[in-house]
């Protein structure tokens, strides 16, 4: 046993079959990706950038229940509401502070009527931290721009809810 | 006149050396990414330029514009000097590198000595960065890597002495006509996977990079250089790695000779097998790198002192003995 340690030590046997299986891993194929020019898989359940979705005829689906500002683990929602003339409540302001998010999910799982949802986009950086404190306009923006894939993914995720 | 004609002759010798020398370093900078790389199955950089071959261009741009920080306790004149005197000693040793029978850019009869001092000297460049930044991790990475390059630079001069008793001659390029016949590597082939360990060790490549631990001493000696004085010491490092790997193929590979002396072989001019002989020492030198863990510092001396230093003692013996006895001794010329 001995022996046979020495004898491997002195021709570097341990050394040589790594450089082998060195060179034999060069001649596989790729793991990673060229990132901004390819994209991973990403799941249907993915926590990205905050969206506000709408009725197909409209309408806000949001109706002020400020669930999603309670359950905050954050506290980086603000809502604040008021009754409209024909008896719905609807929301006059809806913050998030991006910043503080820290996309667990839990007010997209608290909503009930989805419509505070993250959508599949990560990447929304900016250069100033202003851009950050998301508004309502840019969060209902952001519900109308990927409205397709979002009810896409809640679909595909509904039978696991 | 005459002497100005002289001196610009010269000089114009020295940066048609230099300028490719340079260049190269920045291709085999790209090229040690580029095998680590594909060896850990990325891709390795590709964006700038054909294959990404640029890289190290971006790289050298970047560092240009950086600002450079000297320490409120620095010694300054020695924290600059320092960079200047690793990226010179690395280049000027390229002066009797022979890429021919006549690229030579000075065929001196001591070459090899001139090689063997100038790279001795390159541990000063380290030294002085280490000392002149006057903090603890440059420091110690500074005295890590005296120790370490005076002790494999012991072995590689044994080596040495090997390859010049079958030699006779301190000519670069009469070692490698010495070789026609056969490759030093053949009959000395231990002494060659001692020189190629030593050289790893003596340019601080992984596994012996112990001087740049980075979990342990932030970046060693480099700690507190930024912009184009990092950017020096990067590029003497990669020098001094691709000197070691032309020494290594003049000494045991054959330098410019062509591998068999035969038609298709030696219609290629002596550069280009040069070339080829110092790439495939450097990919064996990043293959390494993706390999092997780092080495302990007690085990990096041991190896040094008590394993490469005998070896390498009682192989110059047995090939003496060897030469006198079968009468092979090179004449001296």
């Amino acid at each position: 046993m001995k022996f046979n340690r020495i004898i491997k030590t002195i021709f570097m046997a341990d050394f040589i079959s790594g450089l082998l299986i060195a060179i034999k891993e060069i001649f596989k194929s790729k793991k990673t990706i060229n990132y901004p020019f390819e994209k991973g898989k990403i799941s249907p359940r993915f926590r990205g950038e905050h969206a506000l979705r709408r009725y197909p005829n409209g309408e806000e689906r949001c109706i002020a229940c400020k669930l999603c500002e309670a359950v905050c683990p954050a506290q980086a929602i603000t809502i604040e509401s008021e009754v409209r003339n024909d008896g719905s409540r609807k929301t006059t302001r809806y913050d998030i502070d991006m910043l503080k998010c820290i996309y667990c999910g839990l007010c997209e799982e608290s909503c009930p009527v989805d419509a505070i949802v993250q959508g599949p986009n990560f990447e929304f950086g900016t250069e100033t931290r202003e851009e950050l404190y998301y508004n309502k306009k840019k969060l209902l923006e952001n519900g109308d721009r990927w409205e397709t894939v979002l009810a896409e993914n809640i679909k595909a995720d509904s039978p696991f809810r | 006149m005459v002497y100005i004609n002289i001196f610009f002759s010269e000089i114009y010798k020295i940066i048609f050396l230099l300028l490719p020398v340079l260049v190269s370093v920045a291709l085999i900078v790209w090229l040690d990414r580029r095998v680590w790389a594909f060896v850990q199955k990325r891709k390795g950089p590709n964006v700038v330029g054909p294959f990404g071959l640029l890289q190290t261009l971006a790289d050298a741009l970047k560092f240009i514009f950086k600002e450079i920080i000297i320490p409120a306790s620095a010694n300054k004149i020695i924290f600059i000097l320092a960079p200047i005197v690793t990226l010179t000693l690395s280049l000027v040793a390229w002066a009797v590198i022979p890429f021919s029978n006549e690229m030579v850019l000075a065929n001196i009869n001591v070459g090899i000595l001139y090689l063997f001092a100038v790279s001795s000297l390159s541990v000063y460049g380290i030294i002085m960065g280490g000392w002149a930044s006057n903090s603890k991790y440059p420091f110690l990475g500074a005295i890590r890597s005296a120790a370490q390059m005076i002790s494999y630079e012991v072995s590689i001069g044994i080596i040495i002495v090997n390859v010049l008793l079958c030699v006779g001659s301190l000519n670069l390029n009469k070692i490698v006509l010495a070789q026609e016949n056969v490759w030093f590597i053949f009959p000395l082939f231990p002494m060659f996977i001692v020189f190629f360990i030593s050289a790893l060790a003596e340019t601080n490549r992984p596994p012996f990079d112990l001087p740049e631990a980075e979990s342990e001493l932030v970046a060693g000696y480099q700690t507190e250089y930024s912009g184009m004085m990092y950017a020096m010491f990067w590029l003497g490092e990669y020098a001094n790695i691709l000197l070691l790997c032309a020494l290594g193929s003049i000494l045991f590979l054959g330098g410019w000779l062509s591998p068999i002396n035969i038609y298709p072989f030696n219609l290629l001019p002596g550069f280009f097998w040069m070339i080829f002989k110092i790439l495939g020492l450097f990919i064996l030198f990043s293959l390494v790198k993706a390999v092997v863990p780092r080495y302990r510092f007690d085990q990096l001396m041991r190896l040094g002192w008590k394993i490469f230093l005998p070896l390498s003692l009682i192989w110059v013996i047995l090939t003496a003995s060897f030469l006198f006895f079968l009468d092979m001794l090179p004449t001296t010329g």
